[in-house]
């Protein structure tokens, strides 16, 4: 039986978040949180305080998805509450564990229009996994309980805990429940085994067999599991944006991300293959384009943990609902089993080599010194491999996507669904208290950072050293490609300005700031950035006027690539 | 296709809002909607109709089912399902035989008579929608004053 102990909601919340394993609170104090910042005097959480809550919300974002564990941020009521909003939705469209808790006015004060109230609860319901309103002091350790549960079981996602100002000052008899029961919550499905004999019959009599690996599989940290299989079967994989490094991007095997900036032999290949094999993806606008055009000779074998995203975007000819790590290793045994293994090169993985091993050569890359590619590829050289990079949202982050390789799976992340431009930095941050051991670098562009670039007086001021990598071509460089494309060049609101002076920038925050102008430099700066104990901006200027290509434009199949002139 | 869903939720505030929002939000349509709890007071039961191509209905269905206050849903085969509406009409008298000849064809639907007035009278009809709709055509000559309608409430056959 569980002990009985009486204290506040404020109390009992703190004791449940450390019940819970939680070490770090990213947030920032208001009057209708205020009962519960006065507990981290009392308890063993450190508070990492932000410049603004949806930051807060992206570095629980940040964390949550490096240590698969929810990352937890705090908000006041109204703005405060409105402000993480944005950051919510970001963890949401991407599937990543994070609890956010605000402050709301006090019960008897809800509905009626309160200094900082706003309905939370109502405006969050679309892009939360789930939402709580505790009404009552004794709720609070059952929805800590639930809440961290929802948040990291089967398709993760954000979980709210909204809580009015006199249930955190009340006090109660709590019990904190080890077991609980959510009636209609069953977030795990065993694979079930003839679906996935079935697929395996389908992946064997394939001709051009492919596989598509998506965010699922560094969700559930499937990285092995789909190695053996491509490797057993000797299928090439291709990856959706999210699910970029997934698989090795230097393996032979591996063709990286297709999708609207796609690699080439990626988009070439989707194209070409008869059957796919589709782990842990929702078959997004972005990576598949129009899918029709082809899926009438492509056969989907579709393996994802929620069977709402079965036929949602793709009608499918086998399923597999379940956690997609248990779904392939499920494969894998059976594979074994039958000893099915291809050591020879058959036609098709000759095709595939050979598109590959063209793309590699014959892709048109920027003629400068300082070009997208070559910056991506001197970030690759320098680092280690085991660094985390997050990206920012725009050009910078189909840049990277095309010339930055994953090589230790699951050390890249990005705002894919949502694209949410500020993400990168404070996700970094994030990411790096997660995994104090690793450098962690945000590849940034110059639109996105700026949209949360107060950040630095966070990670200067908690000690928490990320690396700004910085693309700097002073306009909002996505939206100004697509005037060029499609828009007959007029340019209109995109022109940033050389404003503000990055280097200086950071230096007024404390930070280190470096400017890089030539590939020498570069090379420095990523060095001595690596070795710096305090954050570093490097600063790199670069031609406003390089595309990403290649480019599916919207609405259009991966079979129509615009590739570079 | 015109769909009948039953959906067994938890009885807590919120969860109305919560079904219709995610109609809303994932682009579906409502045809109509009633709520009431159950013999176990801790759930509620929502019948949802709702119309969509299979695939459509299908989505809707599994939407539904993760949302993680539903504790049952189904889409309900209506050949095999006693699905019922309440509905009011208060219809216009124009002259003496009016009166007559609404209350036949209310007795024709199984309906009843409610607050009989010289101008007006009003027929409450437990059916179908489609029986509805039928009435309806026939008492529009009349003059339709007002209607209210509840939605379907439905629930399958057993051993269906």
């Amino acid at each position: 039986m569980n002990k009985m102990e009486t204290m506040t909601g404020a109390r009992a919340l703190m004791v449940a978040m450390e019940k819970e394993g939680v070490k770090e609170v990213f947030g920032l104090p208001g009057g209708a949180n205020l009962p519960m910042y006065d507990e981290f005097a009392r308890c063993n959480i450190r508070h990492i305080l932000v410049r603004h809550e949806q930051s807060a919300a992206h570095m629980a974002d940040g964390f949550g998805r490096v240590s698969r564990k929810p990352g937890v941020c705090f908000a006041t009521s109204g703005p405060g509450a409105t402000n993480i909003l944005t950051g919510i939705a970001t963890a949401q469209a991407d599937s990543s564990p994070m609890i956010a808790v605000t402050g709301q006015v006090p019960v008897a004060m809800i509905g009626k229009d309160a200094f900082q109230e706003s309905d939370i609860i109502g405006m969050a319901n679309p892009v939360v996994k789930y939402a709580f309103q505790p009404r009552t002091p004794g709720e609070i350790p059952g929805v800590v309980r639930k809440g961290f549960y929802i948040a990291e079981t089967g398709r993760p996602g954000p979980v709210l805990i909204d809580i009015p100002k006199d249930v955190q000052q009340k006090e109660a008899n709590m019990i904190f429940p080890d077991e609980f029961k959510i009636r209609g919550y069953n977030p795990w499905t065993d694979p079930d085994i003839v679906h996935v004999e079935r697929a395996i019959e389908m992946l064997l009599s394939a001709e051009r067999p492919i596989i598509l690996a998506g965010g699922g599989t560094i969700i559930s940290s499937a990285f092995a599991e789909l190695q053996s299989i491509a490797e057993l079967l000797m299928i090439p994989v291709v990856t959706t944006f999210k699910g970029k490094g997934a698989f090795p991007e230097n393996h032979p095997l591996s063709l990286g991300p297709i999708g609207m900036h796609g690699h080439a032999e990626a988009n070439k290949m989707m194209t070409e293959a008869d059957c796919v094999l589709a782990i842990g993806t929702r078959f997004s606008d972005r990576s598949v384009g129009t899918f029709e055009a082809f899926e009438k000779r492509l056969k989907i074998i579709h393996m994802d943990v929620d069977p709402a995203e079965i036929g949602k975007n793709q009608t499918t000819s086998v399923a597999v609902v379940g956690d997609v790590r248990a779904s392939l290793r499920i494969m894998v045994k059976m594979l074994m089993q039958r000893a099915t293994k291809r050591t020879e090169e058959n036609t098709w993985i000759k095709h595939v080599k050979e598109t590959k091993a063209y793309w590699k050569e014959n892709l048109k890359l920027h003629p400068g010194e300082m070009g997208a590619a070559k910056i991506l590829r001197k970030l690759r050289e320098v680092l280690p491999r085991e660094s985390i990079v997050t990206t920012e949202v725009g050009q910078h982050q189909m840049w990277a996507s095309l010339f930055y390789d994953v090589i230790q799976p699951g050390t890249f992340f990005s705002s894919t669904g949502l694209g949410t431009m500020g993400w990168g930095f404070p996700a970094a941050i994030g990411a790096k208290v997660a995994r104090p051991d690793v450098p962690v670098v945000d590849i940034a562009g110059d639109g996105s950072f700026s949209m949360t670039e107060n950040s630095l007086a966070t990670a200067v001021l908690e000690d928490i050293p990320v690396i700004v990598f910085l693309l700097n071509n002073f306009t909002l460089g996505m939206v100004a490609q697509w005037q060029r494309t499609f828009y007959n060049r007029r340019m209109i609101g995109v022109d940033q300005g050389k404003c503000p002076d990055y280097v200086k920038l950071a230096e007024s925050y404390g930070a280190q700031g470096i400017r890089a102008q030539s590939m020498d430099e570069l090379d420095k700066a990523i060095k001595t950035a690596l070795k710096s104990d305090v954050a570093t901006v490097i600063d790199i200027p670069i031609d406003p006027e390089e595309d990403v290509l290649p480019f599916v434009a919207p609405g259009t199949s991966l079979a129509d690539m615009i590739l570079p002139s | 296709m015109w769909a009948i869903l039953t959906l067994l939720v938890e009885n807590k505030p919120g969860i109305l809002f919560k079904v219709t929002h995610l109609f809303r939000s994932r682009n579906f349509n409502i045809d109509s909607i009633s709520v009431g709890v159950t013999d176990n007071p801790e759930y509620s039961r929502m019948t949802i109709t709702t119309y969509g191509d299979e695939k459509q209905v299908e989505q809707i269905v599994k939407q539904l089912d993760k949302m993680i206050d539903t504790i049952e849903v189904k889409h309900l085969d209506e050949h095999k399902t006693v699905y019922r509406e309440l509905s009011i009409f208060k219809i216009k008298l124009s002259n003496a035989n009016d009166s007559m000849e609404v209350n036949k064809l209310a007795n024709a639907y199984g309906g009843k008579i409610h607050d009989v007035r010289k101008e007006s009278i009003m027929v409450e009809l437990t059916a179908t929608p489609d029986q509805i709709r039928a009435f309806e055509e026939l008492a529009k000559p009349f003059g339709i004053i007002e209607v209210a309608r509840t939605g379907v409430a439905a629930l399958q056959r057993s051993g269906a």
